[in-house]
């Protein structure tokens, strides 16, 4: 019963849109902040965080998309997949954006210094880099182009992304030595990557 | 198409914008006048008549504290002085929360009073101070500082206090005292955050003495021309503005007169990035970042540009010479 009712609710026509709207909302409420002072002191850094924040929780729902899908044995959910991964791609370059707009002040050769200079921002780089050849290939036709097998090789770097994300936020608080935000993420990511490990496995041992 | 202009009826301007604001501003007092009833009416026109005197210069959140202008050379800086919504919201204060958020959020629960302040050590005459005697210990002056944090963020902050130097005489300090410590207040109670293990508390930080006994070095009990807010470190607290901000140590229940340098709480967290001096220097970087610029808080808005730091935060005229001869890249 309530399996149809979910069924039905991921096949609506209405449940994309549904959802570009859900992911919309962050964005729309960052902007209307930005616009009427309303991100406090420092609204440049309160930007440049919350994006961040935005990122990694996207990048935990689209990861969470597998798991649940064969948990609640919900095949449609993956129709929500790729459109997930994609708006965790644009919050990450947004988050890259503001952080070489208000921060660096568009200055290249200062933010190449400052990726030498912190590990942290080191990392982050990296995991945009790899999210930005997930989202290049994320087309059909590029999925043609590179073939099933190989398509899904590079599409299992998401996991190395969420470590990468999840270093670089953790790398970030480490200055305050306060690590329970980071902790819930992690949290996070480790089951969601348990998870997918023993899928991995049980259909393995099955076939 | 119709066209609209100021004589067609429709684009009135705000009533704000034709209404002096004293006028608007008295009426307002008049209906609180009226609201608080015939009984106190005199009194309260009084009151409200003074309230609205000070409103212009100060925030009218706490009680007053004002500053008689200060005989000692370049303490008031001419820059645009911090929105106090910003000074006050915008706070390291390590015992109500890591965020930024949290002491204003959270320092409410802080008894400023009654306070005692207990000075000992190696000094002639240790004796422990009330809140209220070391208010009235000498003149209150306004010093109109910059603030620069080590994260790359600065204000300018109106403080109201005195020289340390005006409390350290009294206490007449032995030949063989060299540094001061300051111990601050770490109650488990009050602060949520001394539960958790981020720093060692109780938070304490250090001066040489003659940093200490520097003129420019304050003791502070308000700004802003009001006692200080509980998330800035009431009620008494150190401002050492050439400095890094988390040397300037909040809510002191002791000052200690030693001859060891003493420890310092983020000394104790991280040796390598927190060094004793810590005096702001834009040419020596912070392990994890640069120094070079800092973001003022509240000037201009998301597209300002940073600022570049200055040495000793632009106080190098004053207080350059403490550090003739020594070598600021190992003294960080």
């Amino acid at each position: 019963m309530a399996k149809g009712l979910l069924h039905a609710a991921a096949m609506h026509p209405a449940a994309k849109p549904v959802l570009h709207l859900l992911c919309l909302l962050p964005l729309a409420w960052l902007v209307y902040a930005a616009a009427f002072d309303a991100l406090g002191a420092n609204p440049a850094e309160a930007l440049i965080r919350s994006l961040g924040d935005w990122t990694l929780r996207l990048l935990c729902v689209t990861l969470a998309v597998t798991p649940l899908r064969r948990l609640l044995g919900l095949p449609a959910l993956a129709r929500f997949r790729r459109m997930l991964g994609v708006y965790s791609f644009a919050y990450a370059t947004l988050h890259l954006l503001a952080y070489a707009g208000f921060d660096m002040g568009w200055d290249m050769a200062e933010i190449l210094r400052d990726v030498a200079k912190r590990p942290f921002i080191l990392v982050g780089m990296c995991a945009f880099v790899l999210l930005l050849a997930l989202a290049a290939t994320s087309f059909n036709r590029a999925m043609r182009w590179l073939g099933g097998r190989r398509w899904q090789l590079l599409h299992r770097s998401v996991y190395v992304i969420a470590l990468l994300a999840l270093l670089h936020f953790f790398w970030m608080r480490a200055g305050k030595n306060d690590f329970a935000e980071v902790a819930v993420y992690a949290v996070m990511v480790g089951v969601l990557l348990l998870a997918r490990i023993g899928l991995f496995f049980g259909r393995r041992s099955k076939a | 198409m119709r066209i609209h202009t100021s004589h067609s009826g429709f684009n009135h301007p705000r009533a704000s914008e034709i209404t002096p604001r004293a006028a608007y501003e008295e009426r307002r007092a008049l209906l609180r006048l009226l609201a608080a009833g015939a009984g106190g009416a005199a009194l309260a026109s009084l009151a409200g008549r003074e309230a609205l005197a000070q409103a212009a210069q100060r925030p009218g959140q706490l009680a007053a504290l004002p500053g008689a202008r200060s005989a000692v050379a370049g303490v008031v800086t001419m820059e645009k002085v911090t929105d106090y919504k910003d000074a006050s919201s915008y706070n390291n204060f390590y015992e109500f929360g890591t965020d930024k958020s949290d002491p204003a959020r959270h320092a409410h629960t802080l008894k400023a009073r009654p306070w005692t302040v207990e000075v000992e050590g190696l000094v002639a005459k240790p004796r422990r101070f009330d809140i209220d005697e070391l208010l009235r210990l000498s003149p209150q002056e306004e010093r109109i500082y910059r603030l620069r944090c080590v994260e790359g963020w600065s204000m300018v902050i109106p403080w109201v206090g005195y020289s340390l130097v005006e409390l350290i005489r009294r206490v007449q300090p032995l030949g063989s005292a060299k540094y001061v410590e300051f111990v601050t207040l770490a109650d488990k109670a009050v602060m949520p955050g001394v539960n958790s293990r981020v720093l060692d508390w109780p938070y304490t930080e250090g001066l040489r003495l003659d940093e200490a006994m520097h003129p420019l070095t304050l003791l502070a009990f308000g700004m802003y021309g009001e006692v200080l807010p509980n998330q800035n470190g009431a009620p008494v607290r150190i401002v050492v503005p050439w400095k890094y901000g988390f040397k300037s140590a909040k809510s002191i229940v002791k000052i200690r007169f030693t001859d060891k340098e003493p420890a310092t709480a983020w000394n104790k967290a991280a040796r390598n990035e927190y060094g004793f001096y810590s005096n702001v220097n834009p040419d020596v970087d912070h392990p994890r970042w640069s120094q070079a610029t800092e973001r003022r808080i509240g000037e201009g808005g998301l597209f300002a540009k940073k600022r570049r730091t200055e040495l000793f935060n632009g106080y190098e005229a004053q207080v350059g010479q403490l550090y003739a001869g020594m070598d600021l890249r190992k003294n960080y």
